[in-house]
């Protein structure tokens, strides 16, 4: 039994939030890949038609990866990660100012949706998952309320962050496994390198918006100084270095907006896909804290009955014992112990994991967009020797 | 005080420098050797000098000194006012500036275009960031240093051929020309051994240069504005408008050039210095198949950094340099202009003096003679400017400015003017177009094999 095609295509439009201000966009999100995965619990197809398009809301986007982080964070999957909330962007859309940075910014987003749900349904596991297939089929969802930024359940998440800051910077652990040592370090080196690599792509970006404007104001200032020449060929010629300069000019524009789309945003996919794998291990330090709390306080309470063993009080020993039972039980031990089992292996399937998604995803999802973009370079510079060439004959022309 | 050394064979400063004591080398001279003389020569300019090689003059080296730069000028002629057919002498910035300021004052030459004088050698810029880099930045890696320092040598080096270039083209100008190579002055700076003893101007003297020119202004507007004055020759009133129009745009077109030029180098040849920065660093990390890819990279952004310096220099050359020279070319067109301007003006009042002297009968002589001047100076200008050699003086008798037809004589200045140019500006624009086409192609040709590269890797 095969499954059928899932999808052909699915498209989704999107409503930005509130105040009657509606951007359509459409996200596509096709899934070639998943052709002849089979599913061995259902005879059904997975989904009820083969093509639709719900609307939903960027609420809603953060609602379905907080639920799905919570459900698959903790057993060690890689939930990718979803886009940030920007108050800055989205002010500036609902005032509806209809400049170009607002329009980016929408676009921005739509793209950085798109590819979420796209590495979202990759996943063989978080694809079967309800809540997603709701997310993706019903006409209806429950509206997530608390992925507000500036809601109680928002700040609450951010004083859970800081807290967890500070933990962090508190508890030495004595990381018994190498492997996880290294591996974390590996990660902050790498996060620190994307980072710095991504600063100076959008550096770049500014510089050749920069040189655009100049050179439009160049090839205004040339157009003058053609029409004052009069000498005929020569000013002509003139106009024709300004026309040039012109076309180069809108040459720098879309360059750089082919550096920002593929080559930017590349890098901060993958510094937010980085930060997501931070999270796990962030997750197996809370555990391991927790259970070492718990052995201290296990400990402690030892003491404690020893104490009483030696004072001979059979009250307060058997007093001692019930705390002992009630306070860390063999089931409650057990418990920390076999979560720290369970983020122990699931961390080892992880590696696992890892370098099949180095292998596969994040190689070829990196060179992919490399080589597009690389691409792009050269058309620039084919157009630029086309420029020229059209160029040259006017100024062997002037005698 | 701070000096550089370098060479132009052989580019070494004096030691190697730790990155934290800063580059130490003082007072070591930095020299430009003219191998090749056509290629220090800046083509924009030297097009089509008229040449006769009875009078030749270049700057064979030159040194750069704390803050001083000292011209060889080598002369090879067979003119008989020279003692010796080869000889050279060593001159500074501020004598070159006298000679210019001698032809300008020297009423001879009222009815020529004399040629602009050299910028001052402007180190400033350049000093002051390669002694930041020695004062020692150390969040800056080794090599990272070793490249800035190199970029920033190659930088000095190109500001100082670009001087020489400048100081001998001003000479070169001036040797071509048939009346201006005949000049004394240009004989003793040529020729005297010693230090001519031209101290540069003080501020007194700036000031007053500065307010020379101001005055200059105001009386070509008065002049203009006069009402009796009228502009009896179509001619000189077509140019008159021409170049006032021409030297606006010219200025303009030469700023923007200047700003683009300024952006292109820092902006976005240097922007791709970072991005090569951390993909190496991404590369000598990586222990997997990206490894290659992002060397490969850095090497790729590395490479087209180069490139685009090299573009960025090219325009700078081209467009840049020929728009600058012919903003000062075309002033001195227009100081010529000006001169004849107020020499009409002269003969006019001087016309009305000598009404007035007739009518009252008192000093009709000397009103007589004073008129005959002006309108002698007048006409002489307006032949020079229109027709080329000027008349002998003493001209019989004294008639209307208007000339007919164009007889020709020898290269008229305004016609000189524009032939210049127009060659000029051919030639530069030939030139930039075939230099952006090649570079390029050249990055075309890179980009496609990186990217042969990185698909060929499965």
């Amino acid at each position: 039994m095969s499954a059928p095609v899932i999808f052909d295509r699915s498209r989704e439009e999107i409503e930005e939030e509130a105040n009657g201000d509606v951007f359509d966009i459409e996200i596509g999100v096709s899934d070639p890949e998943k052709v002849g995965e089979v599913d061995q619990c259902t005879s059904l197809s997975m989904f009820s038609k083969s093509e639709f398009s719900v609307k939903r809301r960027f609420s809603d986007f953060l609602g379905l990866h907080s639920k799905l982080a919570s459900k698959y964070l903790h057993v060690g999957y890689i939930v990718p990660p979803a886009p940030e909330k920007s108050i800055v962007g989205m002010t500036k859309v609902k005032v509806g100012k209809e400049d170009s940075s607002s329009t980016e910014f929408v676009e921005k987003r739509r793209a950085a949706l798109e590819r979420y749900l796209q590495r979202t349904v990759k996943h063989p596991t978080l694809l079967q998952d309800p809540d997603l297939r709701q997310f993706l089929e019903s006409s209806e969802l429950p509206r997530a309320v608390n992925t507000q930024a500036l809601s109680g359940a928002g700040i609450l998440r951010m004083v859970n962050k800081a807290a967890d800051a500070v933990n962090k910077m508190t508890i030495k652990m004595n990381e018994s496994d190498a492997w996880f040592e290294e591996k974390q370090q590996q990660f902050e080196n790498l996060d620190q390198q994307l980072r710095k690599l991504h600063a100076s792509v959008e550096a770049l970006v500014c510089h050749r918006k920069e040189l655009s404007a100049n050179t439009a104001a160049f090839a205004k200032s040339a157009a003058m100084l053609g029409n004052s020449e009069d000498h005929t060929a020569l000013s002509r010629a003139l106009s024709q270095l300004a026309e040039v300069e012109e076309k180069i000019d809108q040459l720098h524009q879309e360059q750089a907006f082919a550096d920002f789309y593929m080559f930017s945003e590349l890098l901060s996919d993958y510094i937010r896909l980085i930060a997501a794998v931070k999270g796990v291990f962030d997750h197996r330090m809370k555990c391991w804290q927790k259970w070492e709390d718990a052995q201290i306080t296990l400990l402690k309470k030892r003491e404690t009955e020893a104490k009483m063993m030696v004072a001979n009080k059979p009250d307060k020993i058997q007093q001692a014992k019930n705390e002992i039972r009630e306070k860390v039980t063999y089931s409650g031990r057990q418990k920390c112990n076999k979560e720290k089992e369970i983020l122990n292996r699931s961390l080892k399937r992880f590696e696992k994991k890892w370098e099949d998604l180095r292998q596969k995803e994040r190689v070829k999802d990196f060179k992919t967009v490399i080589i597009k973009y690389l691409e792009s370079l050269v058309q620039t510079q084919q157009q630029l020797i086309k420029y020229w060439e059209a160029f040259l004959p006017e100024a062997k022309a002037i005698a | 005080m701070w000096g550089l050394g370098t060479r132009t064979t052989d580019l070494t400063a004096n030691g190697v420098p730790h990155h934290k004591s800063g580059i130490q080398s003082k007072g070591e001279a930095a020299r430009a050797r003219r191998g090749n003389h056509a290629r220090l020569q800046p083509s924009c300019i030297s097009a089509d000098l008229p040449g006769d090689s009875s009078l030749w003059v270049e700057i064979s080296d030159a040194v750069s000194e704390r803050d001083k730069v000292k011209f060889t000028v080598q002369t090879k002629s067979c003119l008989p006012h020279f003692a010796q057919t080869e000889f050279s002498v060593v001159r500074q910035h501020e004598e070159f500036i006298w000679l210019h300021d001698a032809f300008v004052e020297n009423e001879e030459y009222a009815g020529l275009i004399i040629p602009p004088a050299p910028p001052r050698p402007d180190f400033e810029a350049s000093r002051e960031k390669l002694q930041k880099l020695g004062e020692g930045d150390s969040c800056v890696t080794r090599e990272e240093f070793a490249k800035m320092k190199q970029e920033l040598e190659a930088e000095y080096l190109a500001i100082f051929k670009k001087t020489v270039a400048m100081h001998e083209v001003f000479l070169q100008r001036l040797a071509a020309h048939p009346t201006l190579r005949q000049d004394h002055n240009f004989s003793v700076f040529l020729e005297y051994g010693q230090d001519l003893r031209v101290r540069g101007k003080n501020r007194k003297e700036l000031l007053g240069g500065f307010l020379r020119n101001i005055v200059k202004s105001a009386d070509e507007a008065l002049i203009t504005g006069m009402s009796g004055l009228k502009e009896v020759d179509d001619f000189f009133e077509h140019e008159r408008t021409f170049l006032l129009e021409y030297h606006i745009r010219i200025q303009d077109a030469c700023l923007q050039a200047d700003r683009v030029i300024h952006f292109h180098k820092t902006g976005l040849a240097e922007g791709f210095n970072p991005i090569s920065a951390a993909l190496n660093s991404l590369g000598t990390q990586e222990v997997n198949q990206l490894k290659t890819s992002f060397l490969k990279l850095a090497e790729l952004f590395e490479r087209l950094r180069k490139l685009e310096s090299r573009v960025v220099s090219d325009e700078d050359l081209k467009l840049s340099d020929l728009l600058r020279y012919y903003m000062r070319d075309s002033q001195a067109a227009k100081d010529l202009l000006y001169r004849r301007l107020r020499a009409l003006a002269d003969y006019e009042n001087a016309n009305k003096a000598l009404d007035k002297a007739r009518t009252r009968n008192r000093e009709v002589r000397t009103a007589e003679s004073h008129q005959q001047l002006c309108c002698q100076r007048f006409e002489r200008l307006s032949d020079s400017a229109k027709q080329g050699k000027p008349h002998s003086p003493g001209a019989p008798a004294c008639r209307l400015p208007t000339l007919p037809g164009s007889l020709f004589l020898s290269s008229p200045e305004l016609m000189d003017f524009k032939s210049r140019r127009i060659s000029s500006f051919r030639k530069n624009l030939i030139e930039l177009a075939e230099l952006e086409l090649k570079h390029a192609k050249a990055s075309t040709l890179l980009l496609r094999n990186t990217l042969v590269i990185l698909k060929g890797e499965p």
